[in-house]
């Protein structure tokens, strides 16, 4: 391979480090990473907090997440604190968090209003990126508590949303501007009177758009959308406008300070075909923002045990042919697991050669494949100590 | 409204009829839904049998895997079956399909040009995901009743409608209902965490369909959903998250009324007989042609790899009992060894074959 090997420990090490943020496609163990990442820095002496999201119940546990507000950054326990430092973890909750802004912009009856809208559930739980928005505004937040030293940490490792795209994490704070800034939410911002729904607008921002177009969509969307639906649209919009708007800010300068030194991406990927694409785009979008990153993580990978690590796959078969001429069956087996092994740690490889090509600008660490999922902190220790071997 | 019989069995000459004509295949992310999908959508195309492949997040992920070109929205023959069928695939995305909806409920084309001039479609997208996912089904379920003769229901709102279909078509067996265009139609669905939301069987969708029009096309979707010409399909891997994903996503679709179907245990790895010592091994290797000090070496490696296995099909194992007690037959497919090529796909595509029920 190309790439430099990552000088983890030198990044964990340096005070100037302050934030980390974990991203890669679904499942592919950017938790995991996270949490690891977290685990190690702590036991080196960092103040550490660390957001998941999504982790798995076992994990969680270990991390002490389980019962009630857990939202809340809490101490982990079974990390050494020998050199001075500790960890504290918690688990991002999108809905608390949107909730939150809600009731910080508005006036209680508003807010309680607008969290009764009907519309505003689906939107809190399902807005294609809600969870990103508030991935953003918990890692400001978090951020904001270490610059101010009130809180009990000076590093945040951020996990990300397992999203459709590894990209929307960081394009939710520009892709939430361009959602204000549409004509259509333009329109549906400006009140009418709620009886007749979106076909009153036209009259009101008949300066603006073209009333034969504006027209048309208001009898096409009233018809098809029903008139229920888009006063309550309607009114979230309405509401949500002032939350966002502010929340708009803040995310816009969390981002930038993800540009400044001190802040570093780890992306993370499994060593197969789809993911690592997805880790491609990943790179070159954040070489194109000048995002710094840190390292590609190519987690779950297939490592041959070092005595076997040479053994091809193809001699691994003649071997275990021969073996099994001779009655060794159960050595044979061995034989055949490795070549199968074998087969998976070249194809492996083969992929993430591909994939860096000419990309060659970030470190590379790999974390072998552990037999059972990594749900407690010798697991978590074992994936650090790979990353940082690498 | 009489209860909709949703599909008749099919009517295909050569073979048994299959009940299930609709197949929802969901699971949590990257645990194999579009492999399996694939593979099932191949399994299903055999004798002649015409399989429709329905993509609806826009990844691509079909045509990557039968490493074909990009899917256009519209459905094109991707593959031949595993048995001598067609799979044809159709990537289904929210514009093409609110287009259509627009033009086919309401005749109104052109209005919806000016709908996306002002964004509706992205704003559909962002703020009624609900809608979104309506319209992605809706097209699904339309091309499950299409028959050959290009009759159809009105697509949903008057499902009834095709319950007397004319049988002066040709093509069918005498005084028999005309053919489906496809024998089945198979689904890559959102990841579990999302299914019951796209599927329209939440809450969710009540509250924002609120009496629109889209309401009847929800309610047509939902019938055929509900009977047992759909089965919902649960893909899962062997680990802790998946499994727990999984067991969850049963109880909520149990709890809708969805028929489930196949429990998919994927990637299950080969298992291997008991690790002999290293001491069992090293000589073998020696009388095998290799040298003593090397034999030592590959011996203890190969000794470890056998061990690790061991306990990992020791886990799997026990995810496996979880998976079999949610009462729904599991079917195994193994984990290919190396990069999942076509070949490897097949190899999936005949293992289902064995165990669809
Ligand atoms: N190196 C590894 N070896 C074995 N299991 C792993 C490894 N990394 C992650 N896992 C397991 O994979 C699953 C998904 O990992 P997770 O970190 O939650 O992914 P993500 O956050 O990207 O969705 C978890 O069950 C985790 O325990
Ligand atoms: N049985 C299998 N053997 C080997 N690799 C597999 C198998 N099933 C899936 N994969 C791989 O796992 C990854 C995720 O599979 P995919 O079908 O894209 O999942 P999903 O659609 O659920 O996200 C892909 O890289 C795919 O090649
Ligand atoms: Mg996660
Ligand atoms: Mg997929």
């Amino acid at each position: 391979m190309t790439a430099a090997a990552w000088a983890l420990d030198a990044l964990l090490d340096d005070p100037a480090t302050r934030t980390l943020i974990c991203c890669g496609s679904g499942g592919v163990g950017k938790t995991t990473t996270a949490a690891a990442l977290a685990v190690r820095a702590a036991e080196r002496g960092r103040r550490v907090v660390v957001l998941t999201v999504d982790p798995s119940r076992r994990l969680a546990q270990a991390l002490g997440l389980v019962d009630g507000g857990t939202a809340e950054p809490r101490p982990v326990a079974g990390v050494s604190t020998g050199a001075g430092g500790s960890l504290h973890a918690a688990v991002l909750d999108a809905r608390a968090t949107l909730d939150a802004l809600v009731d910080d912009a508005l006036p209680p009856e508003r807010a309680a209003q607008l969290k009764r809208n009907p519309v505003y559930g689906s939107v809190a739980g399902s807005f294609s990126g809600t969870q990103e928005y508030m991935a953003m505004e918990r890692l400001g937040q978090l951020r904001e508590a270490a610059l101010s030293g009130e809180a009990p940490w000076e590093l945040v490792v951020v996990d990300t949303p397992p999203s459709r795209s590894a990209l929307d994490f960081i394009d939710a704070p520009a892709r939430l501007g361009r959602f204000l800034d549409g004509r259509l939410v333009t329109l549906l911002r400006r009140p009418s009177t709620p009886r007749a729904g979106l076909a009153a607008v036209p009259a009101a921002v008949a300066g603006r758009v073209t009333s034969s177009i504006t027209g048309g969509v208001a009898a096409v969307m009233d018809k098809v959308l029903g008139g229920a639906l888009l006063r309550d649209v309607q009114a979230l919009v309405q509401g949500l406008d002032v939350v966002f708007g502010g929340f708009q800010q803040r995310a816009l300068t969390t981002s930038a300070a993800l540009a400044a030194p001190g802040s570093a991406f780890v992306v993370v990927t499994a060593a197969e075909a789809d993911a690592l694409a997805e880790a491609r785009f990943l790179l070159e979008r954040l070489a194109r923002d000048r995002l710094p990153t840190a390292a590609l993580v190519v987690n779950r990978a297939t490592v041959l045990a070092p005595g076997a690590a040479h053994l091809g796959a193809e001699e691994a078969g003649r071997l275990a042919a021969v073996l099994e001429a001779a009655g060794h069956d159960r050595a044979a087996a061995l034989l055949r697991l490795h070549a199968e092994l074998a087969l998976t740690a070249a194809a492996e490889a083969a992929a993430v050669q591909g994939l860096l090509g000419d990309h060659d600008a970030a470190a590379v660490a790999t974390a072998a494949a552990r037999p059972v999922d990594v749900h407690d902190v010798v697991a978590l220790r074992e994936v650090a100590a790979d990353l940082a071997r690498s | 409204m009489p209860a909709d019989t949703a599909a008749p069995a099919p009517t295909h000459p050569d073979g048994p009829a299959d009940p299930v004509r609709l197949h929802v295949v969901t699971g949590k992310g990257g645990t194999g839904k579009t492999t399996v999908a694939t593979a099932l959508a191949l399994a299903l195309a055999r004798e002649g049998r015409r399989v429709l492949l329905c993509e609806v997040e826009g990844r691509q992920g079909v045509a990557r895997l039968l490493e074909v070109d990009d899917l256009p929205p519209r459905e094109t023959e991707v593959a031949e079956g595993a048995g001598g069928g067609q799979v044809v695939a159709l990537a289904v995305e929210p514009r093409s399909a609110l287009l259509l909806y627009l033009d086919t409920f309401y005749r109104l084309g052109r209005a919806g040009a000016a709908l996306e001039k002002v964004g509706a479609v992205d704003f559909i997208t962002a703020v009624a995901p609900g809608l979104r996912d309506i319209l992605l089904v809706g097209m699904v379920y339309e091309a499950t009743r299409r028959r050959v003769d290009g009759t159809r229901g009105s697509g949903g709102t008057e499902p009834e409608a095709d319950q007397a279909p004319d049988p002066a078509h040709g093509g069918a067996p005498a005084g028999g209902p005309v053919p489906w265009t496809y024998d089945a139609v198979v689904l890559d669905a959102p990841p579990t965490g999302r299914i019951s939301a796209f599927l329209g069987i939440g809450d969710e969708l009540a509250t924002l369909a609120g009496g629109g029009p889209i309401a009847g096309q929800a309610a047509s979707v939902a019938r055929l959903l509900r009977s047992p010409a759909t089965a919902v399909h649960l893909v899962s891997l062997l680990e802790d998250l998946p499994v727990q994903e999984t067991v969850e996503a049963a109880a909520e679709l149990a709890e809708a009324g969805l028929p489930l179907g196949l429990v998919v245990a994927n990637r299950v790895l080969r298992p291997v007989p008991p690790v002999p010592a290293d001491a069992e091994v090293a000589p073998a290797l020696e009388e095998a042609g290799m040298a003593a000090g090397p034999a030592r070496e590959v011996a203890a490696g190969v000794v470890d790899q056998g061990a690790a296995r061991a306990l990992a099909v020791t886990a799997q194992q026990r995810h496996r009992e979880a998976l079999a007690g949610l009462g729904q037959p599991v079917a195994d497919l193994h984990q290919v060894p190396g990069a999942l090529d076509l070949a490897g796909l097949y190899a999936l595509a005949d293992r289902l074959g064995e165990q669809l029920p």
